[in-house]
């Protein structure tokens, strides 16, 4: 049988949580397609099919699907269903919106946030923020996954020697209900907070959006993602996509900082997965502190600005 | 105009979990159970549509065993009208689930559907989407703005990248995210009030369901422990440790 993975981009580059799924679908070992939707996606398409090791790229191209809804794109991947035995996409916004719609239309059960792939039939997921691990066993004819970007390594994305076949669509779209309004992107020059290597956030100790500004020199000079608590987000501190935790952003970066966070259940399930964790907090009993391999102890407002200094 | 809201039985959100010492599931025995916090924010959401005189009935339903009656009157408190608890023994799949509540809304032919975007016990975040699919409606996920216009939502989301408004016609499903709102807290009369107010039970029988077998939880585990703890004496430390020992920057 066959995987098929539901490509993720911004009209121009395709997401890196897409190489991600991809890097998953590999370890299903058998022969993977890429759908790729949009207005204009023959670029994409092009660039999808030099990757190594790709199958086929299925286009799909309608100037309806310059926003992608689930309304729309639901039942055109549910009609592909049956050629696959595993549907892949990225745990974004964008793919767990998408998912569990495709799903319900197969009349299967979704398994959203795989954290590792057992074998053909079997998945792991977190579950209870993180403090437990679900291993679930699927028996329905098509597998519909989202991925946990933290979890698996991408898919090599330089572009190869191969020219996978590029086909067609060739379905008529049910218009979508849905009607786009408006939208307030955040704009920034920092990596992406789910694929960075290095992530400085920020909590309710930073006490103002002003002085978040502390976190973003301390970022930008570590070439680091910003991220943050939900105190932060919701105290108006910071943008919203930005908070790090069990109902926000899950990361695993190389090195996380966190600063005057205090460690709740929820944040540590965004981020315990670091490979190395450092913890700013002037109050040593902290909970954020029994997660961090290095806890140093003291008042934020002079230890950052020394340590961007020292750097 | 007719709200639906769907509320869970979960773990309290300040409860630590631990797993059976099987590994068959996590041990929720003696466990302060709670409803859970995206549903409360969705029943406060409908509440203040209420309050607006935007809809005049909110119908609060809960699929689980009697206890999850509890959660019922819990979200009958906050402002609900009447509840129905789908009675089920075992854990339903999210698609019985979604199954269940479709069937409820060909009973009740709301206009809103109003969901948590994600339980806090199974984190799955997908429950109303697969509700929208099997109502074949327009749903909007992850809602931290909801204006009822007419026949139509006006949604803002919380997507990757920032906020994304929509606009679509009713009934609609929309699930709720953190920042909608802030849940009151009920005060004892309501509290009172709330055990007269109207309770429904159904069983699958007559909904004419029967439930899914196509996934199977094979074991529940803990993860990992993180061995933490250390701790630095200054900033020239962490940076040596930093470049030295872990070799990270
Ligand atoms: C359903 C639900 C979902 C949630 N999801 C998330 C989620 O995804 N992500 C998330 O983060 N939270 C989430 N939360 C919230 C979570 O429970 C905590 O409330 C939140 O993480 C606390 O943020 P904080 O650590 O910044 O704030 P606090 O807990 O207030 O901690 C602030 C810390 O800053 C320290 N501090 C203060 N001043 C200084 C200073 N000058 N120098 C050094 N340290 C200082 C204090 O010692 C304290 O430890 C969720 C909650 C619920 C109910
Ligand atoms: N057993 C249930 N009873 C009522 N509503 C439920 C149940 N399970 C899930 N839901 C609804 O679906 C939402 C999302 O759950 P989930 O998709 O499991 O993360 C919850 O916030 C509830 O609104």
């Amino acid at each position: 049988m066959k995987t098929l993975v539901i490509a993720e981009h911004n009209q121009n580059n395709i997401k890196a949580a897409t190489y991600i799924a991809l890097g998953a679908a590999k370890q299903l070992d058998q022969p993977v397609d890429i759908l790729v939707a949009g207005d204009q996606v023959s670029e994409l398409a092009a660039t999808l099919a030099n990757i190594e090791g790709v199958n086929g790229v299925l286009t799909l191209e309608d100037s309806a699907l310059a926003m992608p809804f689930a309304e729309t794109l639901a039942p055109v991947i549910a009609s592909l269903a049956e050629q696959y035995s595993h549907i892949l996409m990225a745990s974004t916004s964008f793919g767990k919106d998408l998912a569990p719609r495709v799903a319900a239309l197969c009349g299967v059960n979704p398994v959203s946030d795989v954290t590792k792939i057992v074998s053909h039939d079997t998945y792991q997921r977190p579950i209870y923020a993180g403090n437990a691990i679900a291993t679930v066993q699927l028996s329905s004819a098509c597998h519909i996954l989202t991925i946990r970007s933290s979890a698996f390594d991408p898919w090599p994305s330089t572009p190869a020697a191969n020219v996978a076949d590029i086909s067609k669509l060739d379905v008529a779209l049910t218009p979508s209900p849905v009607q786009f309004v408006s939208q307030q992107l955040s704009q920034s020059e920092r990596p992406e907070l789910g694929s960075a290597q290095i992530v400085v956030s920020g909590g309710r100790g930073l006490g103002s959006g002003e002085n978040f500004n502390l976190v973003y020199q301390l970022a930008d000079k570590l070439g680091a993602a910003v991220g943050a608590s939900r105190a932060a987000v919701d105290a108006g501190f910071i943008a919203n996509d930005l908070q790090v935790g069990q109902t926000g952003q899950v990361v695993a970066p190389n090195l996380y900082l966190a600063v005057g966070i205090s460690g709740a259940i929820q944040h540590l399930a965004g981020m315990k997965d670091s490979k190395v964790i450092v913890a700013i907090n002037k109050d040593e009993d902290a909970p954020i502190f029994s997660v961090a391999d290095y806890g140093l102890v003291g008042d934020l407002f002079e230890i950052l600005p020394e340590l961007t200094a020292k750097l | 105009m007719k709200a639906l809201v769907a509320v869970k039985r979960v773990i309290d959100y300040n409860v630590k979990v631990r797993v059976k010492a099987d590994q068959s599931d996590v041990d929720l025995s003696n466990t302060k159970m709670s409803i859970n916090p995206f549903c409360e924010i969705a029943v406060e959401e409908a509440v203040r549509l209420k309050e607006a005189g935007v809809i005049n009935e909110i119908v609060v339903v809960s699929i689980g065993d009697k206890s999850c009656q509890e959660q019922i009157r819990a979200a009958l408190a906050l402002g609900g009208d009447r509840g129905i608890q789908v009675e089920c023994a075992t854990a339903p799949s999210a698609l019985d689930v979604a199954r269940i509540l479709a069937n409820i809304q060909q009973q009740e032919q709301a206009d809103l559907l109003l969901l948590g975007k994600q339980a806090i016990d199974s984190d799955n975040n997908q429950t109303g989407q697969m509700l929208a699919a099997l109502l074949n409606c327009p749903q909007a996920t992850c809602a931290s703005a909801v204006k009822i216009e007419g026949n139509q939502a006006l949604v803002t989301r919380e997507v990757d990248g920032g906020l994304l408004t929509v606009s679509m016609p009713l009934p609609a499903v929309i699930t709720t995210d953190l920042r909608l709102n802030e849940p009151r807290f009920a005060a004892l009369p309501k509290i009172m009030q709330a055990k007269r107010k109207p309770l429904a039970v159904q069983n699958l029988a007559e909904l004419g369901i029967t439930l899914t077998d196509d996934v199977k939880l094979l074991a529940v585990n803990a993860p990992a422990e993180r061995q933490g703890g250390s701790k630095v004496a200054s900033v020239d430390e962490l940076i040596d440790k930093l470049r030295n020992e872990a070799k990270v920057i």
